[in-house]
């Protein structure tokens, strides 16, 4: 085996046997599983307790106003009995109860909600909608015009409703979720970003560790400087590649097993509501198992539009990508290693490196947002920040020639990033004990061509 | 046959000249000593000899040829600044640098049970080097430096962090290693070990060679020319009959003799001095004196500082 091939395998080993890399790679996967599960869990699950509220209309005006819904239920009660009620409202048997004081029309103000638990923003909204309508209603009727409720009728049937189709190379069409692929796109930014920060960290760590072990000259006496360097940094790739397929292996591992747990007998069905209606009529009002139905469809629905995205060419494009930013930050991370003695004085030497990390996120936010905006297309190319940025617009279908743009200047940017952290690396692996500037790092640069 | 040779090697650093047109050979199957003050570069050229860092000027010669990438497989390397990766296991770690110096695995293996039975060490071998004392981690770096059998062997400071029996049996490793074959260099501070073990030396200040022979010549040219005679009768006796060129030093009165310390002078000899005096005195011995290789560095080196300070001054 080649020298920079054991150096390789040395820094694998020792990092994937090690008990932090085993946690993380069952930790990532959970998240990811709960990142599926938990939307369904929780839409299914917020429908489940009834609110009963105590409404005391001072004014009494707005007797019809409110319309129960599935969860919440109104009870118009006597003016008067607002001082009672502040003391015993739970007892009578209500979570929250509404006053309103004066004509709101007058006073937009006059309305308030009592409750001792936090007041949900959907009971808020609704409170607000049907109170606006009715006002909207009443102001409209004060101008007296014949048919106007005709009018408004025909005026609130003008809709439009958009579908975002997708063509295919074969002028297939597929269905997409904008807001999924604004998920997909971020996650896949956050990914680069995590393992970039995270990896490069240890391959900084690595440098340090033989540092401070003093092992460094004994090994350099065996191999190239730039070797070992090398080594390490691409044998923590690799620990990172492993790591990111154990996440998705256990990701999907999981899904399918959720997957199975709902539906027994495999295939998910594509209706979800012929099954409801099924049960309910075979079995009566069964909430137990209408609930697990709720859950069922939701999640459904999400696997459908995951289904639906183009994933293999973001994936690919996500490989890419993640090597190429991991492998331009991972020679900074070495050379500053090489240039410090211990861990607690990287700091000086790594702000540089993670603000533009940081910044790459920032512009992901925007970029995923306006995909093809000129910040977002120009921080996609400039190198310490394009693995990011790039990441967040590559599901959004951008043109090929920028995606390969890109590619091609990371690769050039990475080359010469290694190149300059290995000269600055060889002279500082055997320094000890200088506090370093960044005009020596530079005489090192300079000195370090023989 | 010099094994290794460096020939006017120039190295600059930054803000200053580590090695200045240094020169030394060191004949193949010796214990050549590199010596000099701190800081005098000698890590330096240890350094570019083992390729860590290239001269600006000058060549070295291995064997015979221009130094190449390749002859780190013969060249065994024992840093004044070593130590081993705490968290891996003594035996994969030995494996691991030995491979790097190029052994097979199966090599490897053979070779480190060979030495671990002889030191008596085969417990430590999935111990965590973390686990062991300091001298313990001292002996598993020695064994795989001399691992791969190189002809060049080279120790820096190999002594420091031994207890003096682990010095001593390292010290009877390192001259069997000579037995068998082996060139090595030898940078130490400790000037009694110089004179046990090398064969000849160069002394290195200020980034020049400033002294470089063998052992016994440096210690005849640095020799007072003074003898130590032991003997038993009259002291007064003794004086009188030194004559010119002869010179009494000092005496020290022991019970039953005394022993007298003698200027030879510029032109005398141990063969007249005992001619004067066979026929007075009782002579119990008589030894030359030579100075001790400590006393043979602080002396150089201080001339030499001294002639550094004089050039500054005039320049």
């Amino acid at each position: 085996m080649s020298k920079i091939g054991l150096i390789i395998k040395r820094e694998y080993t020792t990092r994937v046997k090690k008990k932090s890399f085993i946690v993380m790679s069952i930790i990532g996967p959970l998240l990811f599983a709960a990142m599926f599960v938990l939307p369904a869990w929780l839409s299914s699950m917020g429908t489940t307790s009834k609110k009963n509220i105590a409404v005391i209309d001072e004014t009494n005006k707005y007797a019809n106003v409110l319309t129960d819904t599935e969860s919440l239920n109104f009870t118009m009660l006597q003016s008067d009995k607002e001082k009672k009620i502040r003391s015993n409202y739970k007892d009578l048997g209500y979570d929250a109860y509404v006053v309103i004081s004066d004509d709101l029309l007058k006073d937009p103000d006059a309305i308030k909600i009592y409750s001792d638990a936090p007041v949900t923003i959907d009971m808020k909204q609704h409170i607000k909608r049907d109170f606006e309508k009715f006002l909207e209603k009443e102001k409209l009727e004060s101008f007296n015009i014949d048919g106007l409720d005709n009018i408004i009728s025909n005026i609130n049937n003008t809709t439009v409703h958009i579908s975002t189709i997708k063509l295919g190379e074969h002028g297939s069409e597929k269905e997409s979720s904008t807001e999924l692929t604004m998920i997909v796109a971020i996650v896949f930014a956050m990914l680069i970003y995590f393992f970039v920060l995270m990896y490069g960290t240890q391959v900084m760590r690595g440098v340090v560790e033989e540092k401070t072990n003093r092992i460094i000259e004994v090994i350099i006496s065996s191999v190239k400087p730039f070797q070992l360097m090398m080594g390490k940094i691409i044998g923590i790739a690799m620990v990172a590649l492993t790591q990111f397929l154990l996440w998705v292996v256990f990701t999907i591992i999981i899904i399918t097993g959720i997957k199975f747990a709902l539906f027994p007998n495999g295939e998910m069905p594509t209706r979800m509501d012929n099954q409801i209606e099924m049960v309910q009529a075979s079995g009566g009002q069964n909430t137990n198992v209408a609930q697990n139905s709720d859950f069922a469809d939701e999640f459904t629905k999400i696997m459908k539009k995951a289904n639906s995205l183009d994933l293999l060419g973001s994936v690919l494009a996500f490989f890419f990508f993640f090597i190429g930013g991991y492998l331009l930050y991972a020679g900074l991370y070495a050379a500053v290693g090489a240039v410090i003695d211990n861990e607690t004085d990287s700091q000086q030497f790594v702000m540089p490196i993670i603000m533009p990390l940081i910044l790459s996120i920032y512009i992901a936010m925007v970029a995923f947002r306006a995909p093809d905006s000129d910040i977002a297309f120009w921080f996609s190319m400039i190198p310490f920040t394009s693995p990011i940025v790039m990441m967040a617009r590559i599901p959004f279908q951008i043109p090929t020639w920028q995606v390969f743009l890109s590619m091609a200047i990371l690769v050039a940017s990475f080359i010469f990033t290694t190149w300059f952290a290995g000269r600055i690396y060889r002279t500082g692996i055997l320094m000890y004990g200088k506090k370093v500037t960044y005009k020596e790092i530079w005489k090192w640069f300079r000195y370090s061509g023989k | 046959m010099n094994f290794l040779e460096a020939k006017k090697v120039v190295k600059k650093f930054a803000n200053h000249t580590a090695l200045d047109r240094v020169d030394m050979e060191v004949p193949e199957n010796s214990i050549y000593g590199l010596l000099g003050p701190n800081g005098a570069g000698k890590t330096t050229l240890i350094r570019i000899i083992n390729q860590i860092t290239g001269p600006d000027e000058g060549e070295i010669f291995f064997n015979g040829r221009p130094l190449q990438p390749d002859d780190v497989h013969h060249i065994g390397y024992l840093p004044e600044e070593r130590g081993l990766y705490k968290k891996m296991k003594v035996g994969e770690q030995a494996i691991y640098l030995a491979r790097l110096k190029g052994l097979t695995k199966n090599d490897a293996l053979k070779k480190l049970k060979y030495w671990f039975e002889k030191f008596e060490i085969q417990e430590w071998w999935d111990k965590k080097v973390e686990e062991l004392s300091k001298g313990m981690q001292q002996k598993i770096q020695f064994v795989v430096t001399i691992l791969h059998e190189p002809k060049l062997l080279i120790f820096d400071e190999p002594f420091s962090g031994f207890d003096p029996i682990n010095t001593k049996l390292l010290k009877e490793e390192i001259l069997k290693l000579k037995e068998k074959g082996a060139t090595i260099l030898f940078s130490t501070h400790n000037m009694e070990s110089v004179e046990e073990l090398c064969d000849h030396i160069t002394l290195i200040n200020n980034s020049r060679t400033i002294l470089h022979g063998a052992v016994d010549q440096i210690k005849q040219n640095f020799k007072d020319n003074i003898v130590e005679l032991t003997f038993t009768g009259d002291e007064s006796l003794l004086q009188s009959k030194l004559i010119e060129p002869f010179r009494l030093r000092n005496t020290i009165n022991l019970n039953s003799h005394t022993k007298a310390f003698i200027e030879l002078g510029d032109t005398g000899n141990i063969n007249q001095l005992l001619k004067i005096l066979v026929n007075d005195i009782e002579i119990n011995g008589l030894t030359e004196l030579l100075p001790s290789m400590n006393e043979i560095f602080i002396k150089v080196v201080n001339e030499s500082n001294q002639t550094v300070h004089a050039d500054a001054v005039n320049a």
